[in-house]
């Protein structure tokens, strides 16, 4: 790829992350929980997706000696996912400068970009224990959420709470849908096509017949 | 040589993430913001800034001035029909299990409204007379100034946030400061022969 390629992801990281960061907007996405934990972080997840496109193949392919099917990338955005579902850091993040910061950097670069990367080198299990345990996830969180009885968060109300339960329950519920048809009606190698692949060249070759194994 | 490398980069990202996972969490115990006040403030007790408020009697006092006292302090709003109700009761209760050192000035029972703009001294008075309010013992005060107000919902770690009636939700609890001024613990509310005891036990140190 050369820079001009490079420059249309960063373009739209760019433009996404400078929009986030809005007074308005942020001020926006951060006055409920369902915006924050819906809207906000995911959005910031998908800045990381966009500059994972401007990586160079020669780092990609370096990067790749150390992230084996994906596991070290894998590994990496979960940590890091999972600290920003704590209600402490939901809380913290709005009340302090430097817990806000760290929202903004980590998630794209530590949760995003890892993950856009290692999901090409992974194959059909880690794909599927991936996406078992997202759906896990969003049921497990959506159902606490639901029926916890306090706020979790001082800066939110109990409605919002549980409007995002209910939420992540019925996204929990869509994905698992999604990935029954997936499994009837479709093949998971397909997924390598999907547009998180960077190249299309890439994604081809890495579609040989060892990708799924 | 990739599966190994992944799994010695996999490894150390766990520890760190670990690590990470363990501080924000103050050991894994700590999941909301309400836990961790209470943690942190039993481990590193806070000084509360010297506050002027006016109290029910139209008296103006100074933080300060509860210096060498027990303090067990609530927030408020008078219109508060939900929480603020149960804590008004929950200090009317205190005011008779804590009567002997309330009486002997050992100790003081502060209430302090977060709405000083609708909460004027008459409409403390009358929120105090609608719990059985027995007594100096049990203060109920306004901050005199705005800042003075944030300035202590920051010290005490106060959020309050509008609901959709109208009203405020706020995080409730009841807290104790020592003589010198320092918020030292902070309890549930709903188990006020916990408070009585915890308090008293404080009395007998």
């Amino acid at each position: 790829m050369n820079a001009r390629e490079h420059a249309g992801p960063v373009c739209s990281a760019a433009l996404l992350f400078f929009a986030l960061l809005l007074p308005p907007v942020k001020h926006a996405l951060e006055a409920s929980m369902t915006m924050q934990m819906l809207v906000q972080i995911p959005s910031l997840i998908v800045v990381g997706l966009f500059l994972s496109r401007a990586v160079p193949a020669r780092i990609d392919a370096v990067l790749a000696g150390w992230d084996h099917h994906g596991i070290t990338g894998l590994v990496l955005a979960t940590l890091a996912a999972a600290l920003w579902m704590l209600p402490r850091m939901l809380d913290a993040s709005i009340a302090q400068p430097s817990i806000a910061a760290a929202k903004y950097l980590s998630v794209p670069l530590l949760v995003g970009l890892p993950f856009a990367l290692s999901w090409p080198r992974m194959g059909f299990i880690v794909r599927g224990v991936f996406l078992i345990e997202l759906i896990a996830t969003f049921f497990r969180m959506g159902w606490l959420y639901m029926i916890w009885p306090d706020r979790l968060c001082n800066n939110y109300l109990l409605g919002d709470q549980q409007r995002l339960g209910k939420y992540m329950v019925l996204i929990g519920a869509l994905l698992l849908l999604w990935i029954a048809c997936k499994l009837l009606w479709g093949r998971m190698d397909a997924f390598v096509e999907a547009p998180l692949s960077r190249a299309p060249d890439a994604g081809v070759q890495r579609l040989g017949p060892h990708a799924g194994s | 040589m990739p599966v190994l490398r992944t799994l010695a980069a996999s490894l150390v990202l766990i520890v760190l993430g670990g690590y990470t996972l363990s501080a924000a969490t103050e050991g894994f115990q700590a999941f909301t913001t309400e836990t961790a006040r209470r943690i942190e403030v039993r481990e590193h007790p806070v000084k509360i800034p010297a506050v002027e408020l006016e109290t029910a009697s139209g008296a103006r006092v100074d933080f300060s001035g509860f210096r060498g006292q027990w303090l067990v302090v609530d927030f408020i709003y008078t219109r508060c029909p939900t929480y603020c109700s149960a804590l008004g009761g929950e200090f009317a209760q205190l005011q008779d299990r804590l009567a002997g050192p309330l009486a002997q000035g050992k100790l003081r029972l502060l209430s302090i409204s977060f709405d000083p703009g609708r909460d004027t001294p008459r409409q403390l008075a009358a929120y105090q007379q609608r719990f059985r309010w027995r007594g100096p013992g049990w203060l109920a005060a306004r901050p005199v100034t705005a800042d003075g107000l944030r300035q202590l919902e920051r010290a005490f770690g106060i959020i309050v946030i509008p609901d959709a009636l109208g009203g405020y939700v706020h995080n409730t609890a009841i807290h104790l400061i020592d003589p010198q001024g320092r918020l030292v613990e902070i309890m549930d509310m709903g188990k006020p022969d916990q408070v009585a005891h915890a308090v008293l036990r404080k009395l007998a140190l």
